[in-house]
């Protein structure tokens, strides 16, 4: 496909190289401690965490400052979260869940970057994450609940003779949880980057170009938006996994 | 035979990697290239530890701080301004009654100087009435003196001229026999 398009003239399509995860100082090799462009990404996102939750809030004003007020508004953004979705007393995991949300907007706004990489655009990250979420709530819900966290699956008030049916599907789509979590992030993500990428490659035809661009630019801010979104839907989706584990009884 | 079928095995098996490798390449998705995976996820993890230290050492704290400060100064301005408000309507109730107060004074005194200038004017009023008594006391007493000393004139007269009538009619008359008379007469 690749060579067919090159033969055909011009058309060069790569859209999946940007997800190439590269060492930054040479070889080919990478090992699991190579400085690779993924290791400068996510600390890119540190350090723009750093910057404004930290530096931004230097000033303890009363009446905020700019940075200030957008860490401020994103602390109780998210904290209201917590509060509403899943309940007062989880406002203990409030850091666990504020420094999940931080590095996915921080990973994905970064990866808006033209020639940036995106760390949430692998699933190897996502399902990290996914996965804590998930062996989080489990054991959680065992360790605060015992056996009655098991409650989630046998739906009391459905007849009897549906419970064991009702409590297979529950099981499953319990499973699942972790997956869609995990591909919806990534996929969203990689989905819209490959597409922006496509659209560039278009642009290497005179006619078509003015076209591509426009085309680029609304698939920018759609971006923009899902970048976000997607932030919000894993943070709330995470305390509406984790109410299961604090309050299972429904 | 059997090395050639072993070497056979092994072409066919290098020849299967190879082709996976291409499909996997041809494919083009580096998230399924799982020589990758260790590296992303080593460095996560590390990045999550160092987001979650930064937040919860200093960040959170800090952003907590500010806000419940923030919450206090404004409940505090909110009781002080009620405060101030509570000060200003008990002013106004003072005001008003520092007023009213002015008002009842200025009235008394308004009454004290009516009564005590009615006073003057009674005293005044009461001098001047025995004043116009006494002078009318006394025209009257002149007037009576007057009057009386009319009277005995008359009378003088009046014997006078009767006794020269009685004497022009050439009769002598006793002087007090005419002075009874004339008496006599002006009584009738």
């Amino acid at each position: 496909m690749a060579t067919d398009a090159h033969e055909e003239g011009g058309l060069v399509f790569h859209p999946m190289d940007q997800f190439i995860v590269k060492p930054l100082f040479g070889g080919d090799q990478v090992h699991w401690y190579t400085i690779t462009n993924v290791t400068l990404w996510m600390a890119l996102a540190v350090v723009g965490i750093f910057v404004l939750m930290v530096l931004g809030t230097r000033g303890r004003a009363i009446v905020p400052s700019r940075i200030q007020s957008v860490a401020e508004l994103a602390y109780g953004f998210v904290y209201k979260m917590v509060e509403d979705v899943t309940g007062k007393d989880a406002v203990r995991f409030f850091p666990y869940i504020f420094t999940l949300f931080l590095f996915i907007v921080f990973a994905n706004f970064l990866g808006l970057i033209p020639g940036s990489f995106t760390t949430t655009s692998h699933f190897a990250v996502t399902a990290v994450l996914a996965l804590a979420v998930f062996i989080t709530v489990t054991v959680l819900g065992f360790v605060l609940n015992g056996t009655k966290f098991l409650g989630l699956f046998w739906v009391a008030s459905a007849p009897l003779a549906l419970r064991p049916i009702l409590a297979i599907i529950e099981l499953i789509s319990y499973f699942v949880r972790p997956v869609s979590h995990c591909i919806r992030l990534a996929g969203n993500v990689m989905a819209g980057h490959a597409v922006i990428k496509v659209f560039a490659g278009f642009a290497a035809i005179a006619v078509i170009s003015p076209v591509s661009v426009l085309a680029i630019t609304a698939m920018y801010g759609l971006e923009v938006l899902v970048s976000f979104i997607q932030a919000y839907v894993f943070t709330i989706l995470t305390c509406v996994y984790l109410k299961d584990a604090l309050h299972p009884s429904h | 035979m059997a090395s050639d079928t072993t070497a056979a095995a092994h072409d066919s098996h290098d020849i299967a990697e190879n082709l996976v490798e291409q499909a996997t390449e041809a494919a083009g998705m580096p998230q399924l290239n799982f020589d990758t995976y260790a590296n992303q996820i080593f460095w996560l993890v590390l990045t999550l530890i160092a987001i979650y230290l930064i937040l919860v050492k200093v960040a959170l704290p800090r952003v907590a701080a500010v806000l419940s400060e923030r919450q206090g100064t404004i409940t505090n301005d909110v009781a002080a301004a009620e405060e101030l408000k509570q000060k200003a309507v008990e002013a106004e109730d003072a005001y008003q009654k520092a007023l009213a107060d002015a008002r009842v004074e200025a009235a008394k005194i308004v009454a004290d100087t009516k009564a005590e200038i009615q006073a003057d004017l009674d005293a005044a009023m009461a001098k001047a009435d025995a004043e116009i008594a006494a002078k009318a006391a006394e025209s009257e007493k002149a007037i009576a003196e007057i009057r009386d000393g009319a009277l005995v004139a008359v009378k003088e007269v009046a014997t006078d001229a009767a006794a020269e009538i009685v004497s022009a009619m050439g009769m002598s008359a006793d002087a007090e026999a005419v002075a009874a008379a004339v008496t006599d007469r002006m009584k009738g």
